[in-house]
């Protein structure tokens, strides 16, 4: 079933007329994702490799069924075209961009409140149910079809997790990369709800990092309600306080949001936490060993 | 970005926030003549320096008299002021701020940041002004008041007055209070702050209100629309290596450890740093090269790298997605050749054209050890580091 994204999924792109809106466009429909329509404002009637590009994003949706959207768009404009996705109704919104103003994203946050649209990000490589449906930045190739989500605030960390997965035989169902920013549409415990509820979800991976509370508030959900095996890494136990470590959310503020506190946190609530981030696809074989002899 | 207190009070001035009256000194000179500008019996004689614990460290001094001014702005000026905030190696202070002095009968504490969970602005206060707020959150949370703001209406005039009530001041003071709280407010949203401060929040004596210090720190992200704010940016209060990143739009932070490394993404730089350090060494920095760096990019954070003459070797993790591993390598072999190697480099490919990338390093003729794995690569870079 894995969650959000599949076969079903329709995509639009925003700001396809861009570097990078090109470049992953030409990704996404070489690893089968339906593409159906791209937007860049003023470049209506165009097309991209034969996908029609539109001025609006309602034209977009109205002429092609489009569900969903990923947005390459820059960090001045970005947080207008979310709400643009939104107010044209799309179910699901994945912003990629980093560098959007966190004000901004406040904004934003309040605007969805009102809309049936679930925004994954800002600054995130994207959502990938493999062998399904790719949107975002993700290589395609080191994935595979299987039955362990992943959940993480980080690019290429993720990667690294799931080609240790795929190294050992685990594929994934869908993997989620939620951003690396303060302000986010879609957070663990949102994630973790879906996963919770996808049948084809038999484990999950929680990748975490430094800064704010949302490990700690995922720690509390599994504890309550998951009873899949859970593994975590925390990233950033080397790093000073008060630092922006590259993510804008990655910063630890008058001592909250420590690598040690969330993987505290985590352990308190049962999950296994890999000690070395090489032992994150290893952590996991090991619970769903431990759970398949239980 | 930081910057200085005085330079905060002005902003904060703008928008209409009362702060005491002062100047900013680069000379005992110019500290005397500020002095002699504001009268009055005693002024004061505060370091500017982007760290707190400036009062306790010898940074703060009262003067009597314009003279005593000039010869305390002598002391400090030019001289390193080591407080908790700033470690050991302390700062250089190169600015000053003369301000008049003023009789304080109470001291708050007024914070604005945004709260990530809640998504929205929230303004806290506390009667325990003054004193480190962690402290106070540790201790007695109960005793820090919280408005969460409603982006779409601000801070509203019933949220300032039940925070102003709320500090036990007096009913007289709480029209002009909740019109501070506004002001700040304003100016926060105005400025895309990420925090202010004012630590103390004053009642003087002759029943001013003030903000006795103000510290302003601002979203980055948010620079490109405040070209007044970048220019307030000093130079002198950075790390000279992150400086020079930061003109590359390279992700740079010095740290004290021997192993450099150069990652693309933070999450797995972050990693990269934690598992140096598990394979027993210490991180040197954190630095992401991102998703779209060039040859020149990758060069120039190598050149950053070995910047620091702590580095005794030299771990790149790269795992390619939008970061083909072979424009790494091709980075990565420019650099070293038109650096000349001096450390040991490893390096690990991963992901996107990973072959070709190995290819090119190997070819490259020069001495690059290749792992395989982040725990071989971390390995190899702490034991390369300990020769």
């Amino acid at each position: 079933m894995a969650i959000l994204v599949d076969e079903k999924t329709r995509l639009l792109v925003q700001g396809i007329t861009g570097r990078e809106g090109m470049f992953h466009t030409q990704q996404a429909v070489a690893y089968g994702t339906k593409v159906v329509a791209g937007v860049t404002p003023g470049k209506g009637g165009s097309k991209i490799d034969g996908i029609p590009v539109f001025n609006t994003v309602r034209e977009a949706k109205d002429a092609t069924g489009a569900n969903a959207s990923v947005i390459f768009v820059p960090p001045p404009f970005a947080a207008d075209a979310i709400m643009e996705a939104a107010d044209a109704g799309l179910a699901l919104v994945v912003a990629i961009t980093e560098g959007i103003p966190t004000l901004d994203m406040v904004s934003v946050i309040q605007f969805l409140a009102g809309t049936q649209t679930r925004l994954i990000g800002p600054n995130c490589p994207g959502i990938i149910s493999p062998g399904k449906c790719k949107i975002g930045i993700m290589p395609g190739s080191i994935h595979r079809p299987g039955n362990v989500g992943v959940i993480s605030r980080s690019g290429t960390l993720t990667y690294e997790a799931v080609g240790q997965l795929t190294a050992l035989g685990i594929g994934q169902s869908t993997c989620i990369g939620i951003g690396g920013d303060p302000i986010i549409g879609t957070d663990f415990v949102d994630a973790l709800k879906l996963m919770n509820e996808d049948e084809e979800t038999h484990g999950i991976v929680v990748i975490g990092e430094i800064g704010g509370t949302g490990e700690e508030q995922a720690a509390e959900y599994i504890k309550a309600q998951v009873k899949k095996p859970v593994v975590g890494f925390i990233a950033g136990r080397t790093a000073p306080p008060g630092r922006r470590m590259g993510h804008a959310g990655a910063i630890i503020s008058g001592g909250k949001g420590t690598a040690a506190d969330k993987i505290a946190a985590f352990q308190a609530a049962g999950i296994k936490v890999a000690e070395s981030p090489a032992l994150i696809g290893e952590t996991m074989a090991l619970s769903l060993g431990a759970k398949a002899a239980s | 970005m930081k910057i200085h207190e005085y330079q905060a009070k002005q902003i904060l001035a703008r928008f209409g926030v009362a702060t005491p009256k002062g100047e900013v000194a680069y000379t005992p000179e110019e500290a005397r003549e500020i002095a002699t500008r504001l009268g009055g019996p005693v002024s004061v004689v505060k370091a500017q320096i982007h760290a707190g614990g400036r009062g306790k460290a010898g940074g703060v001094k009262l003067a009597r008299g314009a003279e005593e001014v000039e010869r305390l702005a002598g002391e400090i000026l030019g001289k390193k002021l080591v407080t908790v905030q700033t470690g050991p190696e302390g700062r250089i202070v190169r600015r000053l701020l003369i301000e008049e002095g003023l009789e304080i009968a109470r001291e708050f504490y007024l914070g604005l940041v945004i709260d990530r969970a809640a998504a929205e602005p929230v303004f806290m206060a506390s009667s325990e002004g003054g004193v480190e707020i962690e402290v106070v959150a540790a201790r007695h949370p109960e005793k820090i008041l919280k408005e969460f703001i409603n982006p779409a209406v601000g801070l509203q005039p019933f949220q300032a007055r039940k925070l102003a009530f709320g500090l036990g001041l007096d009913p007289l003071l709480i029209k002009e209070a909740a019109q501070f709280f506004s002001s700040l407010y304003r100016a926060f949203r105005a400025t895309d702050a990420s925090l202010v401060e004012i630590n103390p929040f004053v009642l003087t004596k002759d029943g001013r209100l003030l903000a006795l210090d103000a510290k302003m720190n601002f979203d980055d992200n948010a620079l490109f629309r405040h070209k007044d704010i970048r220019e307030l940016r000093d130079l002198d209060e950075e790390d000279p290596l992150e400086v020079k990143a930061s003109n590359y739009n390279l992700n740079y932070v010095r740290l004290d450890g021997e192993v450099g490394c150069m990652v693309n993404g933070a999450g797995l730089a972050m990693a990269t740093m934690d598992i140096i350090q598990y394979a027993g060494g210490q991180p040197a920095n954190f630095l992401d090269v991102g998703g779209g760096a060039n040859e020149e990019q990758v060069r120039r954070g190598f050149e950053i790298i070995l910047g620091d003459p702590h580095v005794r070797a030299v771990l790149i993790n790269i795992f390619g997605g939008i970061m083909r591993c072979d424009i790494v390598a091709n980075g990565v072999v420019a650099a070293a050749k038109s650096l000349g190697i001096k450390v040991p480099i490893v390096v690990r490919l991963e992901g996107t054209n990973v072959d070709l990338g190995q290819k090119i390093l190997r070819e490259s003729g020069l001495s690059f050890t290749v792992a395989n794995g982040m725990k071989d690569a971390a390995e190899k870079a702490v034991a390369a580091a300990k020769q």
